[in-house]
């Protein structure tokens, strides 16, 4: 299990992790519980310039196909290669179980993120 | 009921046969003197043995697993699963149009060229549109060619920075998917509490680097947006056109028309609402229609008549292109023919309105058992969710899959995504109230057994051929080869 300096979430239900001028990226546990079982994961391309927001890959579940956002811009400089062969590692434990890994472009971006805190309250009235 | 579920490769038996020929009377020549050597296989096929009555018995009995329309009730949201009149099938079996080939004089098929021209006409006028073509071979096929007549409407103005469509979170996946094969970037835009398009939202997003906006009126929620004119003026005033989607036409024939609503293509599957087999029992059709300042745009050849004839009109030059082989799926049109004619405008107009009032019946029967997010009168589909369910830990899946021992197609479920738990429920007006009556008491024993007999639906389906299957599994490890599936 990773320990990050900082770890923030989205209201896309992403999580992000970060380790100096990286960020890792994933999807929380409320995200991967709705999902359902997810059976196949499309990971952005290595070198991929994204801006916040933009779609940094798919989760496919047995329900439905659903995009992941970014929640920072940034540089791709990381992929979760294993997620291509064995998908169903996210649902095991999503909350430590990244999708790429950006490197930083503004991280006043972060800042503008839900804490653990916030998100749970978040995701509580989301249900 | 179980029964055996062996392949017909498992029923296979060394030197079974299913034919028995006579001697042969001609001369032979053996086949590596006809087939040059490389071409020919070093081992035989693995072809299953069998004998005439094993094949029989095979295909009867799988034919016996199958559910359709015509087994039963189908519910399916979203897929408008009525059914087939027979008298459609009649009709396109008729030596004129089954003796025909499509590479015949458009002289010498006056009468095919007649119904398509017509059958264009009758749309166009259900729709509000001024032409439409009937080349797309299917729903989304449908979409990507009325996209592209976006796109080349735009681009013939020299507007050449529209790269972008809005859809609706409550949209069909088809959506985002042909705008993306259209070469369009997807833009969404979120509903209100009423499940409408969020006006200040549309606002905010509609600009001139939009190509136009995506919708489908009624929803996938089963509500109709009555804020539509103004979606239109909104959409139109910064330059854009309104698609429409035509999946939930079955609520509104001879109500209302998209072309009365400000759209100026739609797209209308055959196959749900005119009648048409859908599904495995296609192949579907999903004609495009559109505004007379699109007209130019539509792919060719146009069927036309000059008056006397009907003839296949080339000379088009600002068309898309041809979409499809040939004129279409012909035989599909035909049939949705033979339905219009059949049901008048009045028969067409009662149609949906009785698809509107059966689905507003179990609505109205279900909403004290199933939690009802939208709670207003619906369209022809009413939208449940099973969270009241989740509570005892039973899922829309489980429901789903429950429905099954009582010998019903289960709803759609899981969509549109915007309900958590969705229970998509689409009577289609061809079902009695007997059928509807007895689908409820299903459904009410069904929330029940959620209270008391968790479990029972968690291990469901119970009565069917085979239990309930791993999809996770399929889905992650698919076996798509029997002989591969047999040695593991």
């Amino acid at each position: 299990m990773k320990e990050f300096e900082i770890k923030k979430y989205s209201k896309e239900h992403e999580w992000i992790g970060v380790e100096g001028n990286k960020a890792y990226i994933g999807i929380t546990e409320y995200a991967g519980n709705s999902l359902g079982e997810i059976v196949y994961v499309e990971l952005p391309e290595l070198g991929s310039e994204l801006n916040a927001g933009d779609v940094l890959g798919v989760v496919e579940s047995v329900k439905a196909a659903s995009d992941v956002y970014s929640p920072i811009s940034g540089k791709v400089v990381e992929i979760n290669e294993e997620l291509s062969e064995n998908p169903e590692k996210i649902n095991e434990d999503p909350e430590n179980c990244w999708i790429a890994v950006l490197e930083i472009s503004d991280p006043a971006q972060i800042d503008e993120l839900m804490d653990e805190k916030e998100y749970k309250k978040y995701s509580t009235e989301e249900e | 009921m179980k029964t055996e579920t062996q392949t017909i490769f498992e029923k296979s038996r060394p030197g079974k046969k299913a034919y028995s020929l006579p001697e042969c009377d001609v001369p032979k020549t053996p086949l590596s003197e006809l087939i040059p050597g490389n071409f020919l296989r070093d081992t035989p096929p693995e072809l299953p043995e069998v004998s005439e009555v094993d094949a029989v018995r095979h295909f009867t009995e799988l034919s016996k697993w199958n559910y359709g329309v015509d087994s039963g009730f189908y519910p399916l949201g979203s897929c408008t699963m009525k059914y087939n009149p027979k008298i459609n099938e009649e009709i396109v079996r008729m030596k004129g149009f089954t003796q025909i080939h499509p590479y015949q004089s458009g002289e010498s098929v006056q009468g095919c060229l007649e119904v398509l021209y017509k059958t264009g006409e009758m749309l166009a006028e259900i729709t509000g549109m001024d032409k439409f073509s009937l080349q797309p071979a299917a729903g989304a096929h449908g979409e990507l060619c009325g996209l592209m007549i976006m796109k080349a409407w735009h681009e013939s103005r020299n507007d050449t920075v529209r790269k972008k469509i809005i859809i609706p979170d409550s949209a069909h996946g088809t959506n985002p998917a042909s705008a993306a094969v259209a070469g369009f970037d997807v833009v969404e835009v979120k509903s209100d509490e009423n499940g409408w398009i969020d006006l200040n939202s549309l606002r905010e997003t509609m600009s001139s680097e939009i190509a136009g906006l995506m919708l489908t009126n009624p929803n996938t929620l089963g509500l109709f947006d009555g804020n539509i004119l103004e979606i239109a003026d909104i959409v139109h005033e910064k330059g854009g056109l309104l698609y429409y989607d035509g999946a939930n036409m079955n609520a509104i024939m001879g109500i209302t028309r998209p072309g009365d609503m400000g759209f100026d293509i739609v797209h209308l599957n055959l196959h749900k609402t005119f009648s048409t087999p859908h599904g495995g029992g296609g192949p579907g059709s999903g004609p495009v229609g559109v505004v007379e300042k699109l007209v130019p745009f539509l792919p060719k050849p146009v069927i036309e008549y000059s008056g006397k004839s009907y003839y296949l009109d080339y000379e088009r030059p600002l068309s898309i292109g041809r979409v499809k082989s040939f004129y279409g799926n012909f035989a599909v049109v035909l049939k949705a023919y033979a339905y219009i004619l059949s049901m008048g405008p009045e028969g067409l107009r009662q149609a949906s309105e009785t698809a509107v009032l059966n689905a507003n019946y179990i609505l109205k029967k279900l909403k004290n058992d199933y939690l009802l997010p939208y709670d207003r009168v619906c369209m022809h589909e009413v939208v449940f969710s099973a969270m009241k369910q989740k509570e005892y830990g039973v899922t829309a899946t489980d429901i789903a899959k429950r429905l099954l021992d009582f010998g019903y197609h289960p709803p759609t479920v899981y969509f549109p995504l915007i309900v958590k738990e969705a229970l998509m429920i689409e009577p289609t007006e061809t079902e009695s109230k007997e059928t509807l009556d007895q689908f409820i008491s299903a459904m009410k024993q069904i929330a029940k057994e959620a209270e008391n007999d968790p479990e029972c639906l968690k291990s469901a389906p119970h009565n069917t051929v085979v239990s309930r299957l791993d999809e996770a599994r399929a889905a992650r490890k698919p076996v798509l080869n029997e002989m591969s599936g047999t040695n593991n």
